[in-house]
């Protein structure tokens, strides 16, 4: 099994490059419903998330935070997308929505691990915990 | 007779394909498969000391040097191709052993071997939960590394060490349980599975339920039993099981620790450093996620993907028949040696008993009868086997132990018997 990406073009497609740059849904809010901050200690990457629920809905999400291109534009992505949808909907959202929303087929076990970061942070506020497990041992 | 272990050009696991519909391994196929066995020398290798340590199929070995020689990097951190690739060889010998004893990978921590692994749980769990006043139960079979790391914390922590008191042969007596748990004084258990040197398979469900009813935590040394029965750690209801590689066709310097997953949640980190944190500020710092955050620094990689390479071969093998193997060939050596005047054998009947056959020879010495032995190329255990307790209530120093895996044949254990005779003749001059 090999994993090095030999494509970089296909890493570093166009519009992660415009999410890490230009970062939708980026900042705080003010007395967010929920405040989740998570980190990669494989690599120092850290993400704080900010939500404003209504309805069952996330209302309003923001983010903050430093590391990759592939961590940063992963948060952005998904913020993006879980805009409107309702809790159940978060708490479904799976690796594979991600890599697709990243537009990647496959990244090793290294990486992977700053692609779902925004994700374990994004499950912890849906399911109200202050941290979320990694999902790739749950398999 | 129907075998399997049918040696492959390739040198992969045997028992696959049509073969592994058949019932009884065949030693004589799968000795081939292990490169020491046809190592030239002298004489020919008699190996009967597998509790101390098991021999490595090629499977193993070649899984290791594939490690070193394509894909050598740190794990979990580089994230160039190869760095990737050993990570995902490592995390995926943790997923294998997960399914191996029936876990979930977020439960296995790799350790050193088991006596890391019960160190852990003293220091982590049992530093944490137990009190001054409280009782550990534990049992005089216990290999050291179950018995010292218990002493240790006990003397700093004013705890009392109780032990389930052993029958005339050598099995627990299950009939004292109820007055070990009346003062509601016990909080864990930890107990060996198989017995080193009497061989003696303890029933770990039973104990775990009496346990379990008083409210005490179970910790099982599955060292002798990892490698050589089926092993599923839902079913036995316990809370820690601890083992080791080596002992399982796989490398030394790597054992694993699985646990519950809500006590490892619970409990405080063993050793600090990298890999083990989340974040770290310059006085404080949080902790990774399991299993991480009980794998401080960086471990034993390649004795990782060999030890999952060793999981592998096993798993093919069966573990029912490498047990079934197992005690035939104990019982085969107890029929044997029992023949043998002035030959004592110690521990239960053989169908209570795995692998292990320990014995005293009268009026010699056990570290002379395996020089003798070892003259004929005959590799035998001699001496208190880290379990000296055990042979103080025994009433002896020391004994001879012979034990057994996969490739063990009944040659072996004849070959064992005519050395034996050979220790009467040299001591009866």
């Amino acid at each position: 099994m090999a994993y090095r990406i030999a494509d970089m073009d296909s890493l570093f497609r166009d519009h992660i490059l415009d999410h890490y740059r230009h970062p939708r849904c980026h900042g705080t809010l003010e007395n967010p419903d929920a405040r989740v901050e998570d980190a990669n200690p494989l690599c120092g990457d850290r993400l704080r998330m900010d939500f404003r629920f209504a309805d069952g809905r996330v209302a309003e999400v923001r983010f903050t935070g430093t590391g990759c291109s592939i961590s940063l534009a992963s948060a952005s992505l998904l913020c993006e997308a879980i805009q409107g949808k309702t809790l159940d909907e978060v708490k479904a959202v799976t690796r594979e929505d991600v890599l697709d929303l990243l537009g990647l087929d496959e990244l090793g076990p290294v990486r992977s691990k700053c692609a779902m970061l925004a994700l374990k942070t994004v499950k912890a506020a849906a399911y109200g915990v202050p941290c979320w497990p990694d999902e790739d041992l749950e398999q | 007779m129907p075998t399997v272990g049918a040696a492959s050009a390739s040198g992969a696991a045997p028992g696959t394909g049509a073969a592994a519909a058949q019932d009884v391994l065949d030693p004589r196929l799968l000795k081939t498969q292990f490169p020491i066995f046809s190592t030239p020398r002298e004489k020919p290798l008699v190996y009967l000391d597998s509790a101390a340590t098991s021999q490595k199929p090629q499977a193993v070995l070649d899984a290791m040097d594939r490690y070193y020689a394509t894909c050598n990097a740190n794990i979990h951190r580089g994230v160039y191709g190869i760095a990737e690739e050993a990570t995902a060889l490592y995390e995926d010998a943790r997923r294998r052993f997960a399914a191996f004893i029936n876990a979930s990978p977020r439960e296995i921590v790799f350790t050193r071997n088991s006596t890391e692994g019960l160190n852990l749980v003293a220091r982590t769990y049992g530093a944490w939960k137990l009190k001054a006043g409280d009782a550990v139960l534990l049992t005089p079979m216990e290999h050291h590394s179950n018995l010292v790391p218990w002493q240790m914390l006990a003397a700093e922590r004013r705890l009392e060490l109780r032990f389930i008191p052993l029958t005339g042969s050598g099995e627990l007596d299950m009939d004292a349980l109820p007055r070990l748990f009346a003062d509601g004084k016990v909080k864990l258990v930890s107990f060996v599975h198989v017995s080193n040197v009497l061989g003696t398979v303890n029933p770990v469900a039973e104990i775990a339920r009496v346990a379990k009813a008083h409210g005490a935590v179970v910790v099982v040394d599955a060292s002798q039993s990892a490698a050589h029965m089926p092993l599923d750690v839902k079913a036995l209801g316990v809370d820690f099981l601890a083992c080791t590689s080596h002992k399982m066709l796989g490398p030394t310097g790597i054992g694993v620790l699985w646990g519950r997953r809500e006590l490892l949640e619970a409990m405080p980190p063993f050793l600090g450093g990298g890999e083990m944190i989340r974040t770290v500020t310059l006085t404080e710092s949080t902790w990774n996620e399991l299993p991480w955050k009980f794998e401080a620094g960086t471990m034993c990689i390649a004795e990782a993907v060999g030890l999952g390479a060793a999981v592998q071969w096993l798993q093919r093998l069966g573990m029912d028949r490498v047990f079934a193997h197992d005690r035939e060939l104990a019982a085969y050596a107890m029929a044997r040696l029992g023949e043998l005047e002035g030959v004592r054998l110690l521990g239960p009947p053989a169908e209570k008993r795995g692998g292990v056959v320990a014995f005293t020879v009268d009026g010699v010495h056990p570290h002379d009868v395996a020089t003798v032995l070892d003259r004929d190329g005959i590799c035998v255990r001699a001496g208190h086997h880290c379990a000296m307790p055990l042979h103080d209530a025994l009433g002896i120093p020391a004994s001879v132990r012979a034990s057994f895996h996969c490739y063990s044949q009944r040659e072996d254990v004849d070959a064992l018997v005519t050395g034996l005779e050979r220790v009467r003749e040299v001591f009866a001059r």
